[in-house]
């Protein structure tokens, strides 16, 4: 049975007087508890097929069916109420809440998107913390921590509401290269720990190396239907 | 609620000088409102208790025609005794009025002996008249200003025809009165007391004893040209006036129309035009004070927004439903408009306060030295503080609605 699966699916912009075709009919799946790159040039599709993915955009053609969802009809609050439950994102450029402490940052989805009750979301964020190894950076700020610390707390904090799928679009983007493979290291632990599916995009030849299942995207198409390394 | 509250809070914190340039505005704003209804409304209602309290009483009840022609003071237009009985019968069964005084007015002309110039006199009954306009001892600048208003024989004159004729407590004058018929006539009185003038109709009167005023004007009876009237809540003073006037309605001539007029004070006093004007501007004030809470809010949280684009692009992405959203917006308004208003009420009343420390006086018109006493009522603060308030968070809700309504994938691409 698999977590993913995406059938013909098709996504054309608009500019202008001009349709701009961004994914062009592409047929995948993907399993539960996999780590899965999606790599490709920039401009190859990635991030668009990532945030159709994560219910941020629709399709314009085919099927996308998440949890046996059909993601592609869900309207904006059904579609954020889904994200809340359902997905974590971690972004490439860390994206944590500037005012808010790293506990409270990793708390967030749990206090604002799922209104989970105080004794039990501390339980849940202090084990994630503990996870990603930043127990000890809690009540720090993101501006007083590293930028390998704010990946960490964001991954954290896309795993705290216990998501089946965790979407990462760059992840690696903004960090040096042991950091980078330190993060990869951390979300293939974290898979491991709580049978949570990865897909990141990258286009980074040495990180999509790191990836279990990897889907090149070339011009908006795959150019294999999911290579297993 | 608690959490938006908090993280809104927060969210203010982190931009401290244009946080704390809003509330400044909101603060000054808030502060020239209060102090202007403070001291707009103190002189308003000192002028009108003094119009009323020591002149004209709450309300008057005249023979109908009386009133249009107040400047001659008409004898023939005096109630006679029938009529001035329906009047006290109804005045007496009305449960809203205090008391009553009933006045012989008229024009004359008083001498000392060696000048001579014109005067309006009130004939009246000292009890009465005391209780009815409590403040009118008060206004005694010479002369004892406990006991009996007037005696029989004795006059209170006004203190611009005192300082004129330089006449003083205790000298003898004549006044000269025509009677309706024509004929005149003079009587001999002490002066009492001098009266000081207040602004409006009747402020520069004479005061006279009412059967001295009947002796003078040789009255075969009882007349009486008005009844001042106190209400025991001058509140509900339309309300008392318009069940007086239903009293009074069957006081009707051969015609059928009715005899008795009533007027409040604000329909004999052009005062009340004054105060009409204060609260027009106390308004316009108010309208000041919205479109610079309004501007002021609405600015700082297009700012906001527009500076966190990318911020809440991530708390959409990751679950955040719109509402919430909105509320995170909506709620930092709220924080500055109660931030605002809890700082300009107590600066406001710290103002205010001082100045009653400071008690500065004022002229207006013949009355000098008046205290300024500024004081505002707790209503009026909790209207203001709930007017800024409420359109702190309206000013919110556009730029709010805005964030909301944000598509994720296009605020997490803004740079």
């Amino acid at each position: 049975m698999s977590l993913v699966t995406a059938h013909n699916l098709t996504k054309t912009y608009r500019a202008g007087d001009i349709d701009v075709p961004a994914i062009k009919g592409v047929d995948f799946a993907i399993a539960p508890a996999s780590f899965v790159a999606f790599v490709g040039p920039s401009g190859s599709g990635k991030s668009t097929l990532l945030n159709m993915l994560g219910c941020l955009d629709h399709p314009t053609s085919g099927t996308l069916k998440l949890l046996s969802t059909d993601i592609a009809t869900l309207d904006r609050k059904a579609a954020a109420r889904f994200r809340g439950e359902h997905i974590g994102f971690v972004f490439q450029d860390f994206n944590l809440i500037p005012v808010l402490t790293v506990f409270e940052n990793v708390e967030y989805p749990l206090r604002m998107v799922l209104n989970w009750p105080a004794e039990k979301r501390r339980d849940q964020v202090l084990r994630l913390l503990a996870a990603v190894g930043m127990s000890d950076q809690a009540d720090k700020r993101p501006d007083q921590i590293s930028g390998g610390q704010k990946q960490r707390v964001a991954v954290a904090r896309a795993l705290v509401s216990k998501p089946k799928l965790v979407l990462a679009d760059e992840p690696t983007a903004n960090l040096d290269h042991d950091t980078a493979y330190r993060i990869l290291e951390l979300m293939k632990q974290m898979r491991d720990e709580f049978g949570t599916t990865f897909i990141f995009s990258t286009h980074d030849p040495k990180i999509m190396g790191e990836a279990e299942v990897t889907f090149s995207l070339e011009d908006g198409r795959l150019q294999n239907g999911g290579h297993r390394v | 609620m608690f959490d938006i509250l908090g993280i809104a809070s927060r969210n203010l914190l982190r931009y401290r000088r244009r946080t704390a340039l809003t509330l400044l505005l909101i603060v000054i704003g808030m502060v020239a409102v209060l102090l202007f209804i403070a001291v707009a409304g103190s002189f308003k209602a000192m002028m009108v208790g003094q119009i009323t309290d020591s002149v004209l009483g709450h309300l008057q009840v005249h023979r109908k025609g009386y009133v249009a022609s107040i400047d001659n003071l008409p004898l023939n237009l005096n109630m006679k005794p029938q009529m001035a009985a329906k009047v006290e019968e109804a005045l007496e069964a009305n449960p809203a009025v205090e008391t009553w005084s009933p006045r012989v007015k008229f024009g004359g002309m008083f001498s000392n002996f060696a000048e001579t110039t014109s005067i309006r006199v009130n004939g009246v009954d000292p009890a009465r008249e005391a209780a009815t306009t409590p403040l009118l001892p008060g206004r005694m600048v010479e002369g004892d200003k406990n006991g009996p208003l007037v005696g029989r024989g004795q006059i209170v004159i006004p203190q611009l025809l005192a300082r004129g004729m330089k006449t003083k407590v205790g000298d003898t004058a004549v006044v000269v009165a025509t009677n309706r018929d024509g004929s005149v006539n003079g009587k001999t009185f002490v002066v009492r007391g001098v009266l000081e003038g207040v602004t409006g109709p009747g402020g520069r009167d004479g005061y006279v004893h009412i059967d001295d005023a009947r002796e003078l004007l040789r009255m075969g009876e009882a007349e009486v040209s008005e009844y001042a009237v106190r209400l025991k809540d001058f509140s509900r003073l339309d309300q008392s006036s318009g069940q007086i006037k239903v009293a009074l309605e069957n006081a009707s001539n051969k015609e059928g129309k009715p005899v008795l007029e009533v007027h409040t004070w604000a329909e004999l006093s052009p005062f009340a035009n004054l105060a009409k004007m204060i609260d027009l501007m106390t308004l316009f004030i108010k309208i000041m004070l919205i479109s610079i809470v309004l501007v002021a809010v609405m600015n700082v949280m297009m700012m906001a927004v527009f500076e966190r684009i990318r911020e809440i692009g991530t708390i959409a992405a990751i679950g955040t439903p719109p509402s919430r959203i909105l509320s995170l917006f909506l709620a930092e308004g709220l924080m500055l408009g109660l931030a605002g208003t809890l700082a300009g009420i107590v600066l406001s009343l710290a103002a205010i306060a001082g100045i009653k420390l400071w008690q500065p006086t004022f002229n207006f018109g013949q009355q000098q030295g008046l205290v300024m006493a500024p004081s505002i009522a707790a209503g009026d603060v909790l209207a203001i503080a709930a007017l800024v308030v409420v359109v702190a968070v309206i000013a919110s809700l556009q730029p709010a609605w805005k964030a909301s309504r944000l598509d994720p994938i296009q605020a997490l691409r803004h740079v």
